[in-house]
């Protein structure tokens, strides 16, 4: 039988898996959100992008979802708590998600420009305001928040919006720009490639800029972050290969080879989702109060039957989500096409 | 205003919302799924249209569906942060296992017959939208599930846990199919399924009257009537006994709901009687012109003339939930429930008549009834919702030992302010008001627009051949090249 303590370690790393997951998979779907105003000139390739993601982006936001719910059952104390906590900051989120869904859903069932032009800039704003929440709420956790004795939360969303969570926001922002940028420039041919891939070098620069002044900053803002590193040195391979990887986004791009530049971008979200975690380690929530408020993951647990229970669940069902996942992304490989069934 | 009644308001309201979606999803996707088994069957061109085109009005309703649906999840958290701590054991496996077993099922396999149509072969859609069906099902399983066991809880145990020197009770399961097959599961999520099963037959068949009435696309309102019709009487009538079966129950399970639902505030020895209608008023322990046939509730229930039914004083005054709301919504979902019984047999009587497209009013009947559909649905959750009040876990006797609830008033998040409870009302409000209008809005174009004709779909079918022809030896001249050129 596995111990308590193991079942424990071994949720906290699946919730990373769905984040990680989440990220690699929604982050190129936001990435595409954000970027559609500038690539797109006009309605045709407008909704050529929106496709290029029309049939994914409701399995790719169902990691989210699925994290939400296993973080529910596997620690429901820092699913309380962590939730509570970005009360505004989260129902914003919500408002993103919901004002995503419908622009896709919406935009093309009209022949209207103004109707069209509205749900392109609500699905460009929704997409880039919900990854820099993403991000904020990332950094917020990993600077730590002010939570006080039994789980309380004394903040505010004015101490969320603290500089480093929005710097970090940003990185997100970026990141999930570049990675979006790459995805496209897979999908698409013609003129419309030619105009992602002009977009793709001053992301990168962006994206390296703020990467490199977000990993300075976090040596000062969160300190704790490296005491895992120091408590076990081989995880120094991690922030290595986040870098190497990093830099090989434009190498695989001027290789002329988009396909590793993806694999080499979705390394880099791996990376970071790494990292992250690392980082938090043993914490789910760290408190600048008091170490003592801190939720780790011993205080946030449930027991170890509902662990075990949903163990199984991940067991047989991870297999099932990746074989169907393979087979929906095989199905819509290729250049995007616009067809009768077509946003 | 308090932020218990205003976290009530928010999640009623929400949930409610979202809830207009998910029955008519699961609904229609099985008269989809029956439309294109015909389809794959006969090969029938007007089949084809028809399956075609409640695709169509399936991915509308999906995709609201889908975004209204996460803000439940999170509200669980944002809102109900004590509950989330006490139930999350038990409740947050069921919402896991939605996720990991129903979610990416329907979401995947959504991206097939919805964007599929021109990409895989009808056999391979026909299984996609079995997938699909299946997955919203498993969806509505596990939801069911984990509210069926906040209202007869099982398989679980109160643990008191030390939280930084105050202790904190939790849930905690100790037998997993216990908790799964809880005494109200398999009731509700019949009754709930057939629910949502009968709203998507009944919607079927109203858009199909509506052309019918409109004197257009005869050719697929007609074979969808034949599906609809004979598929909603049958199924109507499988929801009025299973409706029937899960008030018995109830006597046994959550006797304060059901003496709510029926408004019956003081047992007595002798027979009880049902009220067909009347307003209650809990004040002063009465009905106000109330109709009441005598003994009806004791035969519904207990299935005999004397057996009095337990009244509210039963119930210690802190724990009674509130009669006016349950009592009225019950009325009204049974009351519509027999409405549709009848509107679905005369409906088939005239169809197997042959004369249902010259019964103008039998039509209209048809047209208005997914509405009454979906307010019985909505009625039904009111019902049980506000009638396990006040308790947002119901207390239980587990093995002869009395098992502590969670009240709905301590289950609230303790960092959260009526401010900003309030604010996110509004923020839901705004956004749920718009999306309605614009959910109405492109329905209606869809259906004013309709299937597509034989013709329109052979002209398609002949279009995407020469885009694929022409796809084939555009690929075959730049081979290879296709990077080079980019780079320039």
């Amino acid at each position: 039988m596995i111990s308590y303590d193991t079942l424990t370690l071994i949720w906290f790393l699946l919730l990373g898996i769905l984040i990680c997951g989440y990220a690699i998979l929604d982050g190129f779907d936001l990435g595409v959100g954000i970027l559609h105003l500038f690539v797109a000139r006009d309605d045709t390739q407008r909704r050529l992008v929106m496709n290029s993601i029309g049939p994914l982006w409701d399995g790719n936001e169902v990691w989210l979802v699925t994290f939400g719910g296993a973080l529910f059952a596997a620690f429901p104390v820092a699913y309380a708590t962590v939730f509570s906590s970005f009360y505004e900051a989260f129902h914003l989120l919500l408002l993103c998600l919901i004002g995503r869904a419908v622009s896709l859903e919406f935009r093309s069932k009209v022949y209207s420009p103004r109707w069209r032009k509205l749900w392109d800039f609500s699905f460009f704003l929704s997409s880039l305001t919900a990854a820099l929440l993403l991000g904020v709420a990332a950094g917020n956790i990993l600077r730590g928040m002010q939570l006080g004795p039994n789980h309380h939360y004394e903040g505010s969303l004015l101490s969320q919006l603290h500089w480093y969570p929005l710097l970090v926001g940003g990185l997100t922002v970026t990141l999930f720009a570049l990675h979006g940028a790459i995805y496209l420039y897979l999908k698409t041919e013609a003129d419309l490639q030619s105009q992602v891939r002009r977009l793709i070098m001053p992301l990168f620069y962006c994206f390296a800029g703020l990467y490199v002044i977000v990993t300075a900053l976090t040596w000062q803002q969160a300190p704790h972050a490296l005491d895992s590193l120091q408590q076990f040195p081989w995880l120094w391979v991690v922030p290595v290969l986040n870098v190497l990887a990093v830099m090989n986004i434009p190498r695989a791009m001027h290789l002329g080879r988009p396909g590793y530049a993806f694999f080499t971008s979705t390394m880099v979200i791996v990376a970071f989702a790494c990292l992250f975690s690392v980082a938090i380690f043993p914490n789910l929530m760290r408190s600048t109060i008091d170490p003592a408020y801190s939720i780790t993951l011993e205080t946030a647990r449930s027991s170890k039957l509902c662990l075990e229970i949903m163990l199984a669940f991940a067991v047989i069902g991870m297999p099932c989500v990746i074989s169907y996942t393979v087979v929906v992304y095989w199905i819509f490989h290729g250049k995007v096409k616009l067809d009768a069934s077509s946003y | 205003m308090d932020v218990e009644l205003l976290s009530r308001l928010q999640f009623a309201g929400t949930i409610m919302f979202h809830y207009l979606f998910p029955p008519l999803s699961i609904g229609l996707g099985l008269q989809l799924f029956l439309c294109e088994l015909a389809y794959n069957r006969t090969k029938e061109p007007a089949w084809e249209a028809a399956a075609r085109f409640w695709t169509r009005v399936f991915a509308v309703n999906f995709g609201m569906g889908v975004a209204t649906g996460i803000v439940m999840e999170f509200e669980f958290g944002t809102n109900w942060a004590a509950y989330s701590r006490f139930v999350g054991d038990v409740f947050g496996s069921a919402l896991a296992a939605e996720g990991i077993f129903a979610f990416f099922l329907e979401s995947g396999f959504l991206a097939v017959l919805v964007f599929g149509w021109d990409r895989v072969s009808p056999k391979m859609h026909l299984f996609s939208t079995a997938m699909v069906f299946l997955g919203s099902v498993f969806s509505a399983v596990w939801i069911v599930v984990a509210n069926s066991w906040q209202q007869t809880p099982a398989g679980y145990h109160i643990v008191w846990h030390d939280v930084q020197g105050q202790r904190e009770p939790r849930a905690e399961v100790t037998d997993f199919w216990q908790m799964v097959f809880n005494p109200s599961s398999v009731d509700r999520l019949t009754h709930t399924l057939l629910g949502a099963l009968v709203l998507g037959a009944f919607f079927v068949a109203s858009v199909s009257a509506y052309y019918l009435y409109s004197n257009r696309h005869h050719d697929v309102a007609r074979r969808c009537l034949r599906i609809s019709l004979p598929s909603s009487l049958l199924l109507t009538l499988l929801a009025a006994l299973s409706g029937h079966d899960s008030a018995q129950k109830l006597v046994h399970t959550q006797p304060a709901k059901l003496a709510a639902m029926e408004a019956h505030f003081h047992s007595d020895d002798g027979p009880t009687g049902l009220y067909l209608f009347g307003w209650p008023d809990s004040e002063n322990q009465t009905v106000h012109g109330g109709v009441q046939v005598p003994r009806l509730l004791s035969a519904m229930v207990y299935g005999d003339l004397h057996t009095p039914v337990p009244g509210l004083d039963q119930i210690p005054p802190e724990n009674r939930p509130p009669v006016w709301l349950p009592f009225q919504t019950f009325h009204l979902m049974v009351g519509i429930g027999t409405a549709l019984i009848g509107i679905a047999a005369i409906g088939c009587w005239y169809w197997w008549r042959g004369t249902l497209a010259q019964k103008r009013w039998l039509l209209w009947l048809l047209m208005l009834s997914p509405v009454l559909a979906m307010t019985a649905n909505q009625a039904g959750w009111i019902t049980a919702e506000v009638g396990r009040q006040p308790w947002i876990v119901h207390p239980s006797v587990q093995d002869g030992v009395a098992m502590m609830g969670l009240r709905t008033s301590e289950g609230l998040s303790e960092s959260v302010t009526a401010q900003q409870v309030l604010s996110s009302i509004i923020m839901f409000g705004v956004i749920y008001s718009l999306l309605f209008a614009v959910w109405i809005y492109v329905l209606n174009a869809k259906i004013k627009h309709g299937p597509e004709s034989v013709e329109e779909l052979r002209e398609h079918k002949r279009q995407h051949h020469e885009s694929l022809l022409e796809k084939i030896s555009h690929s075959s001249k730049s081979h290879g090249g296709s990077l080079l050129e980019d780079e320039k």
